[in-house]
């Protein structure tokens, strides 16, 4: 049984997921999840993972969720070149101590402004409040800075000649807010000549394939007006906002 | 040159990196530090960790931040016991899937509650409005209700019979909203008999020794001068604009 992948390229774990498989010519069956409709919280997906996230792999009998162990996982099985996730012991230690840092910090950020100009605005017809995106966009900027001061320096990948998961991770999760308009590499040299370089490590072309749908800023839109906005949607802006 | 160990045991994941040492004897200099007093903002301290958190370690030159990759460090350059992150494929998947998920779970939603409890009212003087709370309390409770779902189900620990990482990450993360008088394990038999099969695991002296701290927060939070907690209101400021 093929190996599947359980993705949907708005979501940025997803695409390095996806970036990760394509490098490594990783054959796997795409299955794509629409959470734009909610498919997450459906029956059918709940029998994938309860956790009602994607990325998920499901190998064989096997399902794991969470692109990091995902990542960390297909490296191993496939033996993928060394430099993806080095065996060296602080090399290893320098891409597991971005990964660990991500997450709450350019992840959380860079998804947060693409939902306050992307997704509130598709759904609510109405803009965030000038406060609340000022507050955003600043907490962004704040992790920017400390992925240039200490993750990147003045080395031309996170841990040095070669590119990671590290690089990998951070690039989608950066994109993210730039599908919405706002071009965090303006202004920025140094990370921008970072983004050229990772784009040809991975392959200019499977990059902009893979990064397509965040980049159709308006479809969402389009989406809710044509779909109508999903339950789960509607509930998650009331928590936003209180 | 010894390892240097930087941790404040009021930290979650200082805990974790301090009882995971300890457990497997291995030997490092405890520099004690305060987060309260703002030690992490010292030159110092800059020195040793850009990002300003704690755990920080210091291995000769070789300086470490992310208690998830401080771990996984120490596990590989001690050769600890396998069960801690197992070599098996799948198993070290799970654990993993775990480290990560409980990033943006359990740990942001259980440190919430020691400062919508504790530090919020004690820095502002005024009780965290009832919504958020409530709000806060129920992300709480979602993230439980997920561990014991998904990541626990019937088994003795996260990844089956034995002892991992995981279960040490969970422990220290779900004792925080304990810390700030939260009774987590009030009808939740299952995880109270995973916390007791854990701190057994661990030792009862060790878990107790590191524990000490946060279970004595309420009472240090009481005498304390609101004036300590003024570096932090950029950061409560960001928990009502969020």
């Amino acid at each position: 049984m093929p190996l599947e992948l359980y993705l949907d390229l708005h979501s940025q774990p997803c695409r390095s997921v996806l970036l990760f498989a394509k490098i490594n010519k990783i054959p796997f069956e795409y299955k794509a999840v629409d959470l734009s409709t909610g498919e997450q919280y459906g029956e059918e997906f709940g029998k994938v993972s309860i956790i009602r996230k994607v990325p998920v792999l499901k190998d064989g009998s096997f399902i794991l969720t969470e692109s990091i162990a995902i990542l960390q996982y297909l490296a191993a099985k496939h033996r993928t070149p060394d430099h993806w996730y080095p065996a060296d012991l602080e090399r290893r230690a320098r891409v597991d101590e971005f990964l660990s840092w991500q997450h709450t910090n350019i992840r959380a950020h860079g998804s947060k402004v693409f939902w306050f100009r992307d997704v509130i605005p598709a759904v609510t017809g109405s803009q965030v409040p000038k406060e609340k995106m000022d507050a955003a966009v600043e907490e962004l900027n704040a992790s920017l800075k400390i992925f240039e001061d200490k993750f990147l320096q003045s080395r031309p990948f996170v841990i040095g000649d070669k590119i990671s998961l590290a690089d990998l991770v951070a690039i989608v999760e950066i994109m993210q807010p730039v599908g919405t308009g706002l071009d965090v590499f303006q202004g920025r040299p140094a990370l921008s000549a970072w983004r050229d370089r990772v784009k040809k490590e991975i392959g200019v072309e499977i990059f902009d394939e893979a990064h397509k749908t965040i980049m159709n800023v308006n479809a969402l839109a389009q989406t809710f007006e044509s779909k109508g906005i999903p339950e789960f949607l509607k509930l998650k802006l009331q928590k936003m906002f209180n | 040159m010894a390892l240097e160990m930087y941790l404040d045991l009021f930290s979650q994941p200082c805990r974790s990196v301090y009882i995971f040492a300890k457990k497997n004897n291995i030997p490092f200099d405890y520099k004690k530090i305060s987060l309260f007093e703002g030690y992490q903002y010292s030159e110092e301290f800059g020195k040793i960790n850009l990002l300003r958190k704690a755990p920080a370690i210091k291995d000769g030159d070789f300086c470490l931040a992310e208690s998830v990759a401080i771990m996984m460090y120490l596990a590989e350059k001690f050769h600890t016991a396998d069960h801690w992150y197992p070599a098996d494929l799948q198993k070290r998947a799970r654990v993993n899937e775990y480290l990560s998920w409980q990033h943006s779970a359990i740990r942001i939603h259980g440190s919430k509650m020691l400062w919508f409890k504790l530090l919020i009212p004690k820095a502002l003087g005024t009780e965290v409005p009832k919504e958020k709370m409530d709000n806060a309390v129920e992300d709480f409770n979602t993230s439980l209700n997920l561990f014991e779902e998904k990541f626990l189900q019937d088994k003795a620990f996260i990844v089956g019979d034995q002892i991992s990482l995981a279960d040490l990450v969970a422990i220290v993360e779900i004792m925080q909203p304990v810390g700030a008088g939260m009774d987590v394990f009030e009808d939740r038999p299952k995880l109270k008999a995973w916390k007791d099969r854990v701190r057994a695991e661990i030792g009862a002296e060790l878990f107790d020794e590191a524990h000490q701290g946060i279970l004595h927060c309420q009472e240090a939070v009481k005498t304390m001068d609101p004036k300590v907690l003024e570096h932090f209101k950029p950061k409560i400021l960001r928990y009502f604009l969020s």
